[in-house]
């Protein structure tokens, strides 16, 4: 039941160990491999085929399955924040943001971004979080949800972290109980702060009212950046039509 | 095997050359000489311009040529019909092929003649179940048959499995004995993508069965009428026709490729000599019409023999002009195109008892049509909330009730199946029926929603029933009974324990079909490892069988399978960890009168028949 090189405290206290040392495994095996099906659910999502349309239906169940599990973690108290600001937060928030998250793969079933649009386009699973171009509205008046500045400013924080994530999926093995709760920790922190950054960012308006126009509200991150960005939202607009 | 399946993705890019459909005469110098090889004897009719031999069935689906380097996102090509800008459609090209009858019936055969390779069925023993008329019957021994001709193509190429010596009879199977009867496809191991055939149906009258490919293409076979010669030998399936359905088109506003692979093809209940079918991909249906053309009209006035104008000068008397026969043509012309009406993707398309409107319904929406019109279409279910954000349930099939036009049924992948009657309100928002089995709390698991979600909804022949598949079960529904299913049948319950891993590649995703039988009393439907399960509803016995060259010999009774989890295990079985989970049989048609099946294995399909018991009970 020990793993291999974790050392004996002493013998009398050996049996309450392992007995909570066992269930602390059993226990953390569980939510490890939750949490492992959580990474792999994110991972599914975000991964699309540039050419074709992702499945439908295949990303509503990842995200459902998404949802059940942080739902579950939530209640276990085990979603944790960690960053200061999200100390007055309240779990919904969490739930919100994971649906932010989720939302990014089909959203790309109503919109997609025109090639080409904006300087810092960054490339990789978190592409598909770019704004929408105003001339699809007319055939899918659903669109149009996606900020251009709020997901744009953050789009580089919310990389990083994923790429942390992806670190940690890969360097995780499971060694000694030490190690395995450090690797735990490290993955919900990151997700935190990934899906924080998503919440300050986004800003999803309302669907009908948007016929391609750029979005009046701009995020808290709103600068000069922004401001371009909407600029050039309005000229790809104007190009298009 | 499973970390296999994980790694084998979708092969790279279709390859094709717009200009080549696989019929016109310029296509013989673009298709690779497997595909072209000629089979006919040296006494045969010569090939009409712009037909193909019926013969030549290469493999059915012919490999396509490579695209020209650089080619630019295509447009719709001409020949299927209007383009999507509304420019005026150019003449249809005659998507021709050469049924065989008619040279049949002139006695020259361009293949071995039926009797080589058909020797008789060896009866195998049935089971009591099977009727009265079941019993043990001796086996014949038959007498040697002369080799089959040597053919001049290719040997991997396959078109028409040839009997091999015959074995004595095997034991009797427990459900029936089937055997294989056809075989069509390459034997190639590398299977081209646009190969894999993606939808099998057989029309109303089953002589006539369809298959689509992800290659935009459809292949209809049409069965030949039993001869004289061979009473005992029922007709075998050749191809009738190919065409060329739908074209790969790019969505200039998504930046997004629209795929060509065939979703659905549903017949049309024939109402004149014609043949026609709707196919559909993910956003566009075709209304496809097949016809035949034996007879040519000759002796013009005006115009000569090869259509040239004549000098009228040398037009002394005037003709009238008269019908003689020609050879066979099939003649394959898109009807109507019903684009523009969905957004997300057409995962089903049903033809309505009224044999004047179907529907199509795509993951959120589904829309009724006219069959004789384009350009509008009335939306009757939107599941689309109106944040996208709060969208967690999707369609996954619909379809007609087969005798009361007014009520269909869509599934959900949330595993609910709702049954909407169309009088009811213009928009079908509020079912009328609900069906919804609780949930296994003793089950349950973060895969339970997934497993859930129904891949297929069939109504049974009759209309008293629904037959739904989601992944690991089929269940019957009785239309009166909403709480839960009458029946449920176990298809693999072995890969509950591996749902994990099967989520990890995918395969938990895969939408499997099922199929009833004629006379509602035995369902079936497809598994991994090229199996296929049938279960007797009213023996309640079940059968496991695969499709595959190496355990199908032509005529011999197939084998039953077994996949063993552990404890005893029996020689042939196959352990669950050894199954291969990259050949999936998720297509499945059953015959509507006899009991013929058409399988389809990735690039291959299979039909098999029941020549024991080939009226339904």
């Amino acid at each position: 039941m020990f793993t291999r090189g974790l050392k004996r405290k002493c013998v009398g206290h050996e049996e309450d160990m392992e007995g909570a040392l066992a269930g602390l495994k059993t226990v953390s095996s569980y939510s490890l491999q939750r949490q492992s099906l959580l990474d792999m659910s994110l991972v599914k999502l975000q991964l699309c085929h540039m050419l074709v349309e992702p499945n439908l239906c295949r990303s509503v169940l990842i995200a459902n399955t998404v949802r059940q599990i942080q739902e579950e973690m939530t209640q276990d108290g085990t979603w944790r924040s960690v960053t200061p600001q999200e100390a007055g937060r309240a779990p919904l928030d969490r739930l919100v943001s994971t649906e932010i998250l989720c939302r990014s793969a089909w959203e790309q079933e109503g919109a997609r971004p025109a090639p080409g649009l904006g300087d810092g386009h960054v490339q990789g699973p978190v592409s598909d979080l770019c704004p929408v171009t105003s001339a699809q509205a007319p055939r899918h008046p659903q669109s149009g949800i996606w900020e251009l500045d709020g997901p744009r400013e953050d789009r580089g924080g919310f990389h990083k972290s994923l790429d942390q994530i992806f670190e940690t999926l890969e360097t995780k093995n499971p060694g000694c109980m030490e190690e395995l709760f450090s690797d735990v920790d490290s993955p919900y922190y990151d997700l935190d702060t990934v899906l924080t950054g998503m919440v300050g960012g986004a800003r999803p308006g309302p669907c009908e009212g948007l016929e391609g126009l750029a979005p009046a509200t701009p995020g808290p991150s709103s600068s000069c950046k922004s401001d371009l960005g909407e600029l050039d939202h309005v000229v790809e607009i104007l190009v298009e039509t | 095997r499973l970390a296999e399946a994980a790694n084998a993705g979708p092969v790279g890019g279709v390859e094709r050359d717009a200009s080549v459909r696989g019929d016109s005469p310029s296509a013989s110098t673009h298709t690779p000489p497997r595909a072209r090889a000629p089979r006919l004897s040296p006494g045969a009719l010569p090939r009409a311009p712009g037909s193909t031999p019926c013969d030549q069935r290469p493999g059915i689906l012919a490999p396509r040529p490579p695209s020209a380097p650089g080619a630019a996102p295509r447009a719709p090509h001409p020949r299927s019909g209007r383009s999507l800008l509304g420019a005026p459609p150019r003449p249809p090209a005659r998507a021709g092929s050469r049924a065989r009858r008619r040279r049949r019936r002139s006695g020259r055969r361009a293949r071995p003649p039926a009797a080589a390779r058909r020797t008789p069925v060896a009866v195998a023993a049935c089971g009591a179940a099977h009727g009265p008329a079941a019993g043990l019957a001796s086996p014949r021994a038959p007498a040697p048959r002369p080799p089959p001709r040597a053919r001049a193509h290719a040997p991997l190429l396959f078109c028409q499995l040839t009997a091999p010596p015959p074995r004595p009879a095997a034991p009797a199977a427990d459900q029936g004995s089937w055997c294989l009867c056809q075989l069509n496809g390459a034997a190639d191991l590398e299977v081209s993508e646009a190969d894999i055939i993606s939808t099998v149906e057989f029309n109303h009258t089953g002589e006539l069965l369809a298959t689509g490919d992800k290659g935009g293409r459809v292949v209809i076979f049409q069965r030949e009428p039993e001869s004289k010669n061979a009473p005992h030998s029922q007709g075998e399936y050749d191809v009738y026709s190919t065409f060329q359905s739908h074209e790969p088109e790019f969505d200039y506003l998504k930046s997004l490729e629209i795929e060509e692979k065939i979703n659905k093809i549903k017949w049309l209940p024939q109402q004149n000599a014609a043949h026609s079918l709707l196919s559909t991909n993910d956003k566009t249906i075709k209304l496809w019409k097949i016809t035949e053309r034996d007879k040519r009209p000759e002796g013009y006035n005006l115009k000569d023999e090869e259509g040239k104008l004549k000098d009228l000068s040398t037009v002394t008397s005037l003709q009238v002009p008269v019908l003689k026969p020609m050879d066979l043509m099939v003649e394959v012309s898109p009807r109507r195109i019903f684009a523009n009406g969905h957004t997300y993707h057409i995962n089903s398309i049903s033809v309505n008892s009224d044999c004047e409107t179907y529907m199509s319904a795509d993951d959120l929406r589904i829309n009724l049509w006219h069959l004789a019109i384009t350009d509008r279409s009335f939306n009757i279910v939107d599941i689309k909330p109106a944040n996208m954000e709060d969208l967690t349930e999707v369609i996954t099939a619909s379809e007609f009730h087969p005798h009361h036009c007014n009520l269909f049924v869509y599934s959900s992948s949330k595993g609910s199946l709702r049954l909407c009657d169309m009088r009811a309100a213009a928009l079908c928002d509020k079912h009328s029926k609900l069906f919804e089995e609780p949930e296994d709390p003793s089950n349950r698991s973060f895969f339970s929603e997934i497993i859930s979600s129904v891949s297929d909804v069939k109504f049974s022949h009759s209309g008293r029933y629904m037959l739904t598949r989601d992944y690991l079960t089929v269940k019957v529904w009785d239309l009166n009974m909403e709480a839960r299913p009458i029946e449920t049948y176990q298809v693999h319950d072995y890969l509950r324990s591996k749902l994990c891993s099967l989520y990890e590649n995918d395969c938990i995703f895969d939408k499997f079909e099922c199929a009833w039988n004629g006379s509602d009393s035995v369902i079936m439907t497809g598994a991994y490892n090229n199996f296929f399960r049938m279960f007797d509803r009213n023996t309640k016995r079940d059968v496991t069988l695969e499709a595959s060259r190496e355990s199908s010999k032509p005529r011999a009774v197939l084998k039953p399978r077994r996949v063993c989890v552990g404890g005893k295990r029996r020689r042939d079985d196959i352990s669950v960890d050894s199954l291969d989970f990259t050949k999936k049989i998720l297509h499945t048609a059953w015959h509507p009168a006899e009991n013929i099946i058409a399988i389809a294995a990735t690039n291959n399909l299979y039909i098999f028949q029941d020549k024991v018991n080939s009226e339904m009970h």
